[in-house]
Order: structure tokens, then C-alpha cells, then sequence
């Protein structure tokens, strides 16, 4: 199953060039990008590891597809994402954030089912990824 | 599970990061107005602006305007389908204080950009301490981070061989100057890395680094100025801030600057600049103690007093 998350998750993913003009876009605006990687699928897992500081102060997008690139080869067969961090005052977020690389095959989520006090019934969204330990949870078992 | 479209690309090696879109190439019996693309590229602004407004520095003039024919002829031979892939453009620059290494530096972007060789042509300049870090894993980090800003655009390193120091094996310039190697070469069409520092001290940081010296493919030396070319250098910076020398203050200035040459801690265009405000100082001195009604001339003029007040002429 396809992961979607963040900004243009519903489309193809995208190619070098299209990452290039994004973040051309998200430097003319000012936004310092950084790059974040993961092998946690869950949708509410916000804290991702990041891949060096963020970058502030970039003229040019190759700095941070050189950036991309190390990351996918250091973890090819995990999530990376780019976020664009907006730190104009009111702001002070993240104004964007993509994925820029995925694993081969993406086994997907059920949905477990817990009784809790009074029959009630609770559920709970489990990745088949989080079955396996962490760093070893894509590519070949 | 579907194939992976876009980011299974092949994974990105360094080399096919960028490659551009190559429209049909020209046919073999066309011709290229040569004239028409310097013009369009507005080369000659740079190179004129670079003729008039640095006085001297011939060599290095002239290595200028070799790689603006370079590129330009690149240029033309990319529309014939001739591509030779992106030159190595690093440079190093060597000569003393003062000789205008950081200007040129600064035109050397602007030209690079014009030319469509940098794809912003920003400069941005670093010494050691940007570079190195103060502890273990700092260094990469920093030296990376300034390599990143300075992407599409020139990395000018100025007093470069502070990086390498020989007494420290266990320095972390070293780790700077390997990550800065492994960037030059990888990332050629993106970045333009500018040492600048003063010739024998570079001639040992070199000495020490040879990958570096290799890698550099432009050592350009700035020549020290001659007393005509310092006058004439005092001039267009007075011309540039509305003043200019009395009949007898030229000679004045001449006669500080023959002398100036001669003392220790000679900085060349920077000391004429030094003199220049000291001038501008004991003029204004000058205009408050005389205390009278003023015309534009006397605020533009300056006299031989502002210089003869100088150190250099008290023996």
C-alpha cells in the first residue's frame, strides 16, 4: 500500500527535476529546507530522524538534492521527506514537506481491534512495516 | 506492489544530478553570429566594467577574458551538439594586501553567471573559521553547510591556508579540506571555489595538499601596483566619492604615495583608501576651523595640507 504524506503524496512520485523545482520554489520563499528520513510508516509519527541541521541561508537547490541523494543511499529503502520551514514571525512552521524517496514494497496497515472496560471497542492502526525491528523493517527479510 | 515511478529514477549518482535539456543541436553547415552571442550574454559589461574600474592587474585581466572566450565558445559549441562537458573553473588567487583579490573574486562571479556558467552567481565568503569546527564531527558539518550556501554561485575562501595547519597533525582543517576536495570534483557544474591568500604561504598549503594544487586549474597571481597605477587608483576612488585633488595636492599625493611604498605594512589599493579617508578627515578639519562661506568646489577639493598632515612625511 501506497503511503501518502505530506504535499504531493497523491501524485507520481516525483523525479530529480520536479524535487529541483520545488525547492527552488520553497528558497524563492525564503524557507529553509531540511531533510528527515524514517522507517516508522505510522501516519502519527511526527518525529523523524534528521539528516543533518537544517539548512539556512541556501541560494541554490543543488546543495540540498546533494543532500537528498546522500540520504537515499545511505537509507534506500527508507522514507526521506524534505520539509520547507517558513520562520517568518506569526508563521514559524513547517510550510511544506514531501516525500522524496520510499521503499520498494510497502506493506501497508491493519487495523487492530483492543476491548477495553465495558466491551467497549478501540482501534488502533498497526503498520506490517513495525513487525520487524527497527532499521531492518524494508528490503529483503 | 505498483513499480516505483519518479523516485526509483535511477538512484542519483553525482553525475546525472543535472542534466540539462538539450534542444536540437545546429546543423553541421550552419553558422553562429559570435558577436550577437556576446552581446546577448552581456559579457562585455562585465569586462568593460572590469577594464575601467581596476587599474593594472594585466595578467589577471587578461585570464579573465580567456575564460569568458571559453565559455563563450562552449556555449557555442553546445548548440552544434560539441559539448566538452563543464571546464574546471577553481582558481586560486595570490598576491599581497590590497591587490584587489576579493574585487575581482566578486566580478569573477557576476561574469560566471552572465556567462551561464553559475546558475546565481553569488559569492559567499569564508575563512577557517567558518569551515572547521572545534571539536570531533563539527567540521563536516560546518564545511558542508558553507559548501550548500554556496551552491550555484562561488566559494571564496580568503586566507585559505589558515585551513591546513602543519604544526597540528591532529587539526580538523584536514577533514575541511577533504570535503572541499570531494566537492570540487563532484560538483563542478554547481560550485566555483576561490582561494585567495598571499603567495608563499599558499605556495606551502599547496605544497602540503597536493590534490588541492591539482584541482585548481587557474592560478592566477595579483602583480603588486607600480606609483602610476596607486595614483590613478587614489583617483578613481576620489572620483567615486565626489572629491577630487588640486593641481598641487596631485603632486602631493603622488610624492605620499612614492613614500607610503616604501614603509613597512604596504597594503597597496587598501592603503590608498586608508590615505584617501585620512584626507577626508583633516579636509573637513580643515573646512570647520576656516569657518567661512563654502562653494560645492570646496567640499570636493581637497589640498596638499590634508596630506602633508600624514606620518610619512614627518621623518
Amino acid at each position: 500500500m501506497r503511503i501518502t504524506q505530506g504535499t504531493f503524496s497523491f501524485l507520481p512520485d516525483l523525479t530529480d527535476e520536479e524535487i529541483t523545482s520545488q525547492l527552488e520554489y520553497a528558497l524563492g520563499r525564503g524557507w529553509a529546507l531540511s531533510v528527515e528520513f524514517t522507517d516508522d510508516p505510522h501516519p502519527r509519527n511526527n518525529y523523524w530522524d534528521m539528516w543533518g541541521l537544517p539548512m539556512f541561508g541556501l541560494a541554490d537547490a543543488a546543495g540540498v538534492l546533494h543532500e537528498i541523494s546522500e540520504c537515499r543511499q545511505a537509507y534506500p529503502d527508507w522514507y526521506v521527506r524534505v520539509c520547507a520551514y517558513d520562520s517568518r514571525q506569526g508563521r514559524q512552521t513547517v510550510a511544506l514537506s514531501f516525500l522524496v524517496n520510499r521503499p520498494a514494497t510497502e506493506p501497508g496497515f491493519r487495523l487492530d481491534r483492543q476491548e477495553a472496560a465495558g466491551r467497549r471497542l478501540r482501534y488502533a492502526i498497526h503498520p506490517y512495516a513495525l513487525d520487524r525491528p527497527a532499521g531492518a523493517r524494508y528490503g529483503p527479510p | 506492489m505498483t513499480a516505483r515511478q519518479g523516485f526509483a529514477l535511477p538512484r542519483p549518482g553525482p553525475a546525472q544530478d543535472q542534466v540539462p535539456a538539450v534542444p536540437e543541436p545546429l546543423a553541421d553547415d550552419a553558422t553562429v553570429d559570435l558577436t550577437a552571442e556576446r552581446c546577448g550574454a552581456g559579457v562585455d559589461q562585465v569586462l568593460d566594467s572590469l577594464e575601467s574600474d581596476l587599474v593594472g592587474l594585466r595578467p589577471v585581466k587578461t585570464r579573465v577574458r580567456e575564460i569568458a572566450a571559453l565559455l563563450l565558445v562552449d556555449r557555442v559549441r553546445g548548440r552544434f551538439g560539441l559539448s566538452a562537458g563543464p571546464p574546471s573553473l577553481h582558481m586560486c588567487f595570490t598576491g599581497n594586501p590590497g591587490t584587489g583579490k576579493t574585487t575581482v573574486a566578486l566580478r569573477m562571479a557576476e561574469l560566471l553567471h552572465r556567462l551561464g556558467y553559475l546558475r546565481r552567481g553569488h559569492v559567499v565568503s569564508v575563512t577557517r573559521d567558518d569551515l572547521v569546527g572545534q571539536y570531533v564531527g563539527h567540521t563536516a558539518p560546518k564545511t558542508r553547510d558553507a559548501i550548500n550556501r554556496a551552491m550555484g554561485g562561488v566559494l571564496f575562501i580568503d586566507e585559505a591556508y589558515y585551513l591546513y595547519r602543519a604544526e597540528n597533525e591532529r587539526d580538523y582543517g584536514q577533514e575541511s579540506i577533504e570535503i572541499l576536495l570531494q566537492y570540487m570534483e563532484n560538483h563542478r557544474a554547481d560550485l566555483v571555489v576561490i582561494m585567495a591568500g598571499y603567495a608563499d604561504r599558499m605556495e606551502t598549503f599547496f605544497a602540503s595538499n597536493p590534490g588541492m594544487s591539482s584541482r585548481i586549474a587557474h592560478h592566477l597571481d595579483f602583480p603588486d601596483y607600480s606609483l602610476d597605477e596607486l595614483v590613478a587608483i587614489g583617483e578613481l576612488m576620489l572620483r567615486e566619492q565626489r572629491y577630487r585633488l588640486s593641481a598641487a595636492a596631485e603632486a602631493t599625493f603622488r610624492d605620499y604615495l612614492a613614500r607610503r611604498m616604501t614603509q613597512p605594512r604596504f597594503a597597496n589599493g587598501r592603503s590608498v583608501r586608508n590615505a584617501l579617508e585620512r584626507a577626508r578627515l583633516r579636509h573637513a578639519n580643515r573646512l570647520i576651523a576656516a569657518d567661512g562661506t563654502l562653494g560645492k568646489d570646496d567640499l570636493m577639493r581637497l589640498e596638499p595640507a590634508d596630506f602633508l598632515a600624514s606620518r610619512v612625511f614627518s621623518p
